[in-house]
């Protein structure tokens, strides 16, 4: 696997940024795409383009068979026993609303809990949120070790008889932290709990296996995986998909409407109503394509190389403080540095034309919760290089000799 | 684009040891104003005395270099003014962030006019804008603000 290879086939690294060379290492925000994405969505609008699932016309039929092609290579990606527990969605944030809403109105009433953990982003709290307001229930949070870790143990002690779903990341997007999903799976089964993993990080770096895990619920972005926007996939076993409610209403997920009463259609339909990201979806077969053919063992083996050869060199680094220190961690460093804002480190470094992000990462109870109002992060993909890292360090360098410090 | 304009001396002064950095003894106006997406925040006390000149302005709040500094800078020239000249100083110093060249105010001596210039670099970072002009903002909402409290009682 020659890493400068797959960088070429992302075309966005052709272009300057302030007359540098890009350094991207903003990917756990969202992944840059190769070309053969690219031109997915635009032979699929010249060539081929229709809506989907309604008319039989020669266009129709072809684009049919194009985008339930990707629903079967998600299920095979993700090891899940049957295609029609590949629901799309406009991305991981909507799939968790879906089952917060859906889950919600049949399975959740006034003083049930959700346990969460302190690591989620806003898009695995705010929908549960919604329900607080809406039906009283509860949001228990379990919390983060030193290390910036959830164990076994923080779910275990928040874990009691009104908790009626566990929803948790597989990966957080500030400590890196790999949660212990498969354990705490086994436990949450135990007690008859449900789990909702938060697999928006989790996705794009570590191999997947749904039966395996036997996880109730995955959520997964298709942009944090060299896909386009606006799709993203929730993978939920049948037996929740076939008992929950419908979320959305529209065309396409009905079988029959009268005025005075609807069916609704069988799955994947039911939960897919209006017209569907169509390009996007048919687009994101190549991104699975792209990681298949490169395989998701060697993306991790990349990356944690990546990942060893950063935090050896940024620890070495004076005043550089890495936030989190767990033992399982996927490619994503939040640090600070002392005596200068997260912002001013990533406009600096912006000028090099080195992409990292600056803020909370949508993820404000963690930074609550460690007392920083805001962190700077460079996360990883599968076209960074030691260089990239090299180049990282050395702009933070001039961070620091910018404001005067040593 | 250029990092020295951005970052000057000044600016990294100001923001390193901000001045009036504290809640001013019996302030008689304040206002909060955040920047949730970058998760700066400042809060600015004022005490407008009877003659509706600033006695004492002082601010509280955490952020970048160019917001402390910002704010720092603007608490310092404000003490004394009048309350109509802050205004009119915070729309000269928007003005010239926004779009004007120069900073023009018939308000401000050439010291002070200098060292507000030294802010004007944020323009060519248009993401940053916000980080200079939050303390500023923040301060008119205190003054009116205020007012509607001087309303209510009447």
């Amino acid at each position: 696997m020659n890493i400068k290879d797959i960088k070429k086939e992302f075309p966005i690294f052709d272009n300057k940024v302030h007359n540098n060379d890009l350094v991207y290492l903003d990917s756990a925000n969202s992944s840059q795409k190769p070309k053969i994405v690219l031109d997915r969505i635009y032979d699929f609008y010249s060539k081929e383009f229709s809506n989907v699932g309604r008319s039989v016309h020669y266009l129709a039929v072809a684009a049919t068979n194009l985008y339930e092609n990707t629903r079967v290579s998600v299920q095979k990606y993700i090891n899940a026993k049957d295609k029609n527990e590949i629901v799309f969605t406009k991305g991981a944030t909507e799939a968790i609303n879906l089952v917060a809403n859906t889950f919600g109105q049949k399975y959740l009433d006034e003083n049930d809990e959700v346990l969460i953990t302190e690591l989620e982003h806003h898009s695995n709290y705010v929908p549960w949120h919604f329900l607080r307001k809406s039906k009283n229930i509860k949001i228990e949070f379990a919390e983060i070790n030193e290390n910036g870790e959830i164990t076994l143990e923080a779910i275990k002690n928040k874990i009691n008889h009104k908790t009626k779903i566990i929803c948790i990341t597989h990966l957080s997007n500030v400590t890196g932290a790999i949660l212990p999903i498969k354990e705490i799976i086994n436990l949450a089964h135990s007690k008859g709990i449900p789990v909702l993993v938060d697999g928006c990080q989790g996705a794009p770096h570590l191999k997947l296996d749904m039966q395996d895990l036997d996880c109730d619920f995955y959520a997964i972005s298709g942009h944090k995986m060299y896909g386009p926007t606006g799709i993203g996939v929730l993978y939920a076993k049948k037996k929740w998909l076939e008992d929950l409610p419908p979320y959305q209403g529209g065309g396409g997920m009905i079988r029959e409407v009268k005025k005075k009463g609807i069916s609704y259609g069988d799955l994947p339909n039911k939960y897919e109503a209006g017209t569907m990201a169509t390009a996007q979806v048919i687009a994101f077969n190549e991104s699975i394509k792209f990681m298949e053919t490169i395989g998701i063992e060697n993306i991790e083996k990349h990356e944690k190389k990546l990942l060893d050869y950063a935090i050896d060199l940024l620890s070495k680094n004076n005043s550089i403080n890495i936030i989190g220190n767990p033992k399982n961690k996927g490619g994503v460093i939040s640090f600070t540095i002392d005596g200068i804002h997260p912002h001013d480190i990533a406009t600096i470094l912006d000028e090099d034309g080195v992409a990292i992000r600056a803020g909370h990462h949508c993820c404000q109870i963690l930074h609550d919760k460690l007392g920083l109002p805001a962190t700077a992060r460079a996360s990883f993909g599968i076209y960074n290089t030691k260089e990239d890292i090299d180049h990282l360090n050395r702009s933070l360098n001039n961070c620091k000799k910018i404001f005067n410090l040593k | 684009m250029n990092l020295k304009e951005l970052y000057q001396e000044i600016i990294l002064e100001h923001g390193k040891n901000p001045r009036n950095i504290k809640k001013t003894d019996n302030y008689n106006k304040d206002a909060k104003g955040d920047n949730p997406l970058c998760g700066d925040n400042v809060h600015i006390y004022l005490k407008i005395d009877e003659n509706k000149k600033v006695e004492d302005i002082s601010f509280e709040g955490s952020g970048c270099a160019i917001t402390m500094a910002s704010a720092s800078i603007m608490t310092d020239l404000m003490k004394g003014k009048e309350e109509y000249e802050v205004k009119e100083i915070v729309k000269d110093f928007l003005d010239m962030i926004k779009e004007k060249d120069k900073l023009n105010s018939k308000l401000l001596n050439e010291d002070e006019k200098t060292k507000l210039m030294c802010l004007s670099g944020v323009k060519q970072f248009p993401m940053r804008v916000k980080c200079a002009t939050l303390s500023w903002h923040t301060l008119v909402s205190a003054l009116d603000n205020s007012q509607e409290i001087v309303n209510t009682e009447k």
